[in-house]
């Protein structure tokens, strides 16, 4: 092959996000995951003789509340159809869908992409739809002997969200899915975790390939059910690498008219894809209107109102937090990858506190506290007023860094006290006092001869000798002294 | 205790209410009956003798103690096998359910029972409600108790032949295309099916969701408006049950519709219907015109009936129908795969398609394949605007005549049933003349209005011939009080069938 060869990979992806409703989509039964099996379940749910599903509108309203944010068209009329397919975690074998008429269409998602070479742009993907249906139960081959099927997540409002094929690399596709779990996060939709199923990527591939003045196509494949970023991540590559290896092969007969679309499987052990039967393609799933239920009309009203509680979406806020309280651009991602965080440090900042002191104490020890708990820096339990009122405090020489920090962690542990009283509780507060900052100094030198005779020589242990003081000092005064200050009078004593 | 027996639910409870009788022994007497008369007539699939006595003997316990029982108080009802009850089985007549066992309880059943019924058991039927003889039941065929050679109709045989013979004072059954009116029809007795909705469908094993409702099979049209009232109503478990208050359709059941202007569609007093039933219609006709009531000739053209040369009948209303019923069930009988409940085969040898396809074959009996086949084909890729999506097009079509038809009339008076109750077999062989029964009922399903049938003569056969009257969407009232004006001036319902339990 010659070097002309342009190679662009053209992706689209189907995300399925749960939606976070207290109840199922059509029954009552508690919208719950990891309780033992088929203990959330009820005769609408497990599809039994006679039983009838009843629309759960908290759940059309969360799918309108993702659609509107995706500045997706929501129609005045939708409805519900059957999806009709034979599987034993689908009790009715069929599955309660939207086919013509879903809740949202043509919508759109700009998406921060950060390139090779660092350089963050953003990409703007294309809704094709979005539509709420029941999620179907879950085989389980783990327990005894034979398959059992666990209904409790069966008939749970799950939003399919499909994009046009829009992105072009596997860092697009990445960020574009990262960017809509942060978005049904944002507005609450759904807690899309991952390990619990509650986000699945189903992403369609294939290569758009530019050659000796002839445009190729390859066959464009299906991979179903992807749990992970990892997995995603590892198809969509291991699928441009194979398409172009097979494309090479044989450019004439590799080619989307005579291969058409074809679905194939993700290998995690051998992070690879795997051919699967055409019959999966052959479908036909018989869609029709659901008799059991009747057409949903959309008001003027309705969709004003849950348009209304969407409020700043993640880009936006980004960018304010640069441009009014000087962020760096990591900084400024860091506190809006959820909204929570984001919120805390505005209700900071409303106290009047500077918004850099407050981003220190939160992307320090609020970061590691965070991480150690596995939530959101917004979700550790400290409030606005007392983020504010710390990082004033701080601002103000009240108290020190590292006093700071063990105050943020005692708000972060639920301490009811406000940062000043915690401060003067544990006598967190900056001496100023000089004559008891000379009193302890004088004390520490008096107590460690060796160190002081270390201190002031020039061996090479001078270093640590001094640092060795400053510490004995720190520790008399319980971390109340202020280091800078400490550091200028034991300097001064030893000369 | 024959007089009970012959009583109406209304009677009955009336007399349970004053001491006459009481529960205990109008539940004995209907159980007594069952036992005596069901080994010929096949109408009960299932009997809660147990429990209905208990049940019965706690109404006697509260009328001693001063307290009221309810609107049927200690009136014994049967239900037909399709309404779940969270106790016994519910089996559609199916070897698919032959052993399910529900876990709830039908809202239709529940508020006969709040409102002081006594759960006799259920009523055979064909098997999914999918006929119109009762002979496609895994069970047993139901005999005609006016003559056990013929069929009572169905597929709410069990429960028309049950209440026709004396067994229980009234039934509920159900009606797709004709399930209640047609049975009700042949075995000379009052058959309700209220508007689509009017009645929650929550519990009912659907057939045909969009056309499913549930009534009353009574002996007279007093009974009809009785147990209507108690079953109908709002069910926040049933999306598409109407949300509107229901009218006391006993208390007014005797007020006549003054004036009455009665449509007599075209397009159904044709050569197509046999002529003594004919003949009969027009007699009633005329007796309602004798008190006071005014004729007016009305068009249904989609619902018109074509005879071709070699007298085969067809009709639009029959092909939309059987489109939109098959491609409803062949979805609603999905679920019944031997997976979680139901029949499975134990052929299967570990592989999920082959137990899947085998319970199927194995559970399922021919006519219900036939449609399950039939439906899954119109809703089939490329087919279904062919079949589905046209159907639902004449649908609208046939709604409408029946909107323009009730401009000019308050009632349709029509045919029930082409023919009285035929020979047991006659039609087994010939699935298209077993859908030709539904001729003149099933219109008024597609249109989701209310119908009645009563009887109104008997042929020179001595077999019940019935009249359908029709009503606008919720005119329940109406058309129970046209039934009714007719029943007090006619002695139709004082016949007898051969086979009775009194
Ligand atoms: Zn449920």
């Amino acid at each position: 092959m010659s070097d002309d060869v342009i190679i662009t990979p053209i992706i689209g992806l189907e995300i399925h996000v749960e939606l976070a409703t207290a109840t199922k989509m059509f029954c009552r039964c508690a919208n719950r995951f990891g309780d033992e099996p088929n203990t959330h379940v009820c005769p609408v749910c497990l599809g039994l003789p006679g039983a009838l599903p009843v629309m759960n509108a908290a759940a059309v309203e969360l799918a309108m509340t993702v659609a509107l944010a995706l500045d997706c068209t929501v129609p005045d009329f939708t409805k519900w159809d059957r999806k009709g397919y034979y599987y034993p975690d689908l009790p009715k074998n069929y599955q309660i869908s939207q086919y013509d008429l879903p809740l949202g269409a043509r919508g759109r998602l700009a998406v921060p992409v950060t390139g090779d070479d660092g350089v963050v742009t953003t990409k703007t993907v294309r809704v094709k739809r979005a539509h709420l249906e029941e999620d179907a139960g879950k085989n389980i081959h783990d327990r005894g002997a034979g398959t059992g099927v666990d209904l409790n997540r069966a008939g749970v409002p799950l939003l399919e969200i499909v994009s046009e094929p829009d992105m072009n690399g596997v860092a697009e596709l990445l960020a574009y899915a990262r960017a809509m779990q942060r978005l049904v996060r944002w507005l609450g939709a759904s807690e899309a975790n991952m390990q619990m199923g509650q986000m699945r990527f189903e992403p369609n591939i294939n290569l758009n390939i530019e050659s000796g003045g002839r445009t190729y196509k390859t066959p464009i494949v299906e991979v179903k059910n992807l749990n992970s970023f990892r997995a995603l991540e590892r198809t969509c590559a291991f699928e441009i690498q194979r398409q172009t290896a097979e494309w090479r092969k044989d450019p004439e007969g590799f080619s989307l008219e005579t291969l058409g679309k074809q679905n194939r499987g993700y290998d995690d052990a051998g992070e690879k894809t795997v051919f699967q039967r055409e019959k999966e393609e052959a479908h036909d799933y018989r869609y029709f209107p659901d008799p059991d239920l009747v057409p949903v009309t959309i008001s003027d009203d309705w969709r004003e109102t849950v348009g209304g509680t969407i409020g700043e979406l993640p880009l936006a806020r980004r960018q304010r937090f640069c441009d009014a309280y000087g962020l760096a651009p990591a900084e400024a991602d860091a506190l809006t990858q959820d909204a929570a965080t984001g919120d805390l440090l505005d209700a900071a900042v409303a106290t009047g506190a500077e918004p850099k002191r407050c981003v220190n104490l939160l992307l320090g020890r609020g970061a590691a506290m965070a991480n150690e708990r596995d939530c959101a820096i917004g979700a550790l339990g400290v409030t606005g007023v007392a983020l504010g009122a710390l990082a004033q405090m701080i601002d103000a020489g009240e108290v020190n860094a590292t006093a700071g920090e063990k105050i943020f962690a005692a708000l972060a542990d639920g301490d009811a006290d406000s940062p000043r009283q915690i401060a003067e509780r544990d006598g967190l507060l900056a001496v100023r006092d000089s004559g008891q900052l000379a009193a302890w100094v004088d004390a520490a030198i008096a107590a460690n001869p060796q160190a002081v005779a270390d201190a002031t020589g020039d061996g090479k242990k001078q270093k640590k000798a001094f640092g060795f003081l400053m510490g004995q000092v720190m520790q008399k005064s319980r971390g109340a002294a202020q280091p800078s200050e400490v550091q200028k009078l034991l300097s001064e004593k030893l000369s | 205790m024959t007089d009970a027996l012959d009583m109406t639910a209304t009677q009955l409870r009336d007399a349970i209410a004053a001491g006459d009788v009481s529960a205990g022994e109008a539940t004995r007497a209907c159980l007594d009956a069952i036992e005596r008369t069901d080994g010929q007539l096949a109408c009960f699939n299932e009997v809660y003798a147990d429990r209905a006595t208990q049940q019965a003997d706690r109404i006697d316990q509260r009328l001693a103690a001063g307290e009221s029982v309810g609107a049927l108080g200690g009136v014994p009802v049967a239900v037909k096998d399709n309404m779940c009850t969270a106790y016994g089985r519910t089996t559609c007549a199916s070897r698919m359910l032959a052993e399910f066992r529900a876990p709830y309880t039908a809202t239709a059943v529940t508020k006969l029972e709040a409102a002081g019924a006594v759960i006799l058991g259920k009523t055979n039927m064909d098997e999914f409600a999918m006929g119109s003889s009762t002979e496609h039941s895994a069970v047993a065929p139901t005999r005609n108790p006016w003559d056990t050679s013929r069929v009572p109709g169905g597929s709410s045989g069990g429960s028309a032949a049950a209440v026709a013979s004396r067994q229980c004072p009234a039934a509920l059954g159900s009606d797709t295309g004709g399930s209640i009116r047609q049975p009700a029809a042949l075995c000379g007795v009052v058959g309700f099916k209220p508007t689509y909705g009017r009645v929650s469908r929550y519990g009912l094993v659907a057939f045909g969701s969009s056309l499913d409702q549930i009534g009353p099979v009574t002996r007279d049209v007093r009974d009809a408006a009785l147990l209507s009232a108690v079953i109908a109503g709002h069910d926040p478990h049933d999306s598409t049950s109407i949300d509107r208050p229901v009218p006391d359709y006993a208390a007014d059941v005797h007020t006549p519709v003054e004036p009455l202007r009665i449509g007599m569609p075209r397009e159904w007093f044709t050569d197509a219907l046999d002529g003594e039933i004919a003949a009969a219609l027009r007699r009633a006709a005329k007796t309602y015109e004798r008190h006071g009531a005014e004729l007016v000739h009305v068009s249904l053209p989609h619902s018109r009936i074509d005879v071709a040369d070699d007298g085969a009948l067809s009709s639009y209303a029959v092909s939309c129908y059987y489109i939109v019923c098959m491609a409803e069930a062949s979805s609603n009988l999905a679920r019944y795969d031997g997976v979680q409940y139901g029949h499975r085969t134990d052929q299967a040898g570990g592989d999920i398609v082959e137990m899947l396809c085998r319970s199927r074959a194995e559970g399922f009996g021919e006519e219900v394949k036939r449609r399950v086949m039939l439906g899954t084909y119109t809703l089939s890729a490329g087919y279904y605007d062919a079949y589905y999506n046209k159907a639902l097009k004449v649908r609208r079509l046939i709604a409408r005549d029946f909107q323009q038809a009730f401009e000019r009339c308050d009632v349709l008076l029509c045919p029930a049933t082409p023919s009285v109750a035929f020979e047991l077999g006659s039609k087994t062989d010939d699935p298209m003349a077993m859908y030709l029964q539904d001729i003149y009922t099933n219109s008024l399903n597609l249109a989701g209005l209310p119908g009645l049938s009563l009887p109104i003569a008997l042929s020179d056969s001595g077999l019940p011939i019935g009249m359908q009257l029709i009503g606008p969407a919720l005119g329940e009232q109406t058309v129970l009080r046209a039934a009714r004006m007719y029943e007090t001036i006619s002695d139709a319902a004082d016949h007898k069938p051969s086979v009775t339990a009194s």
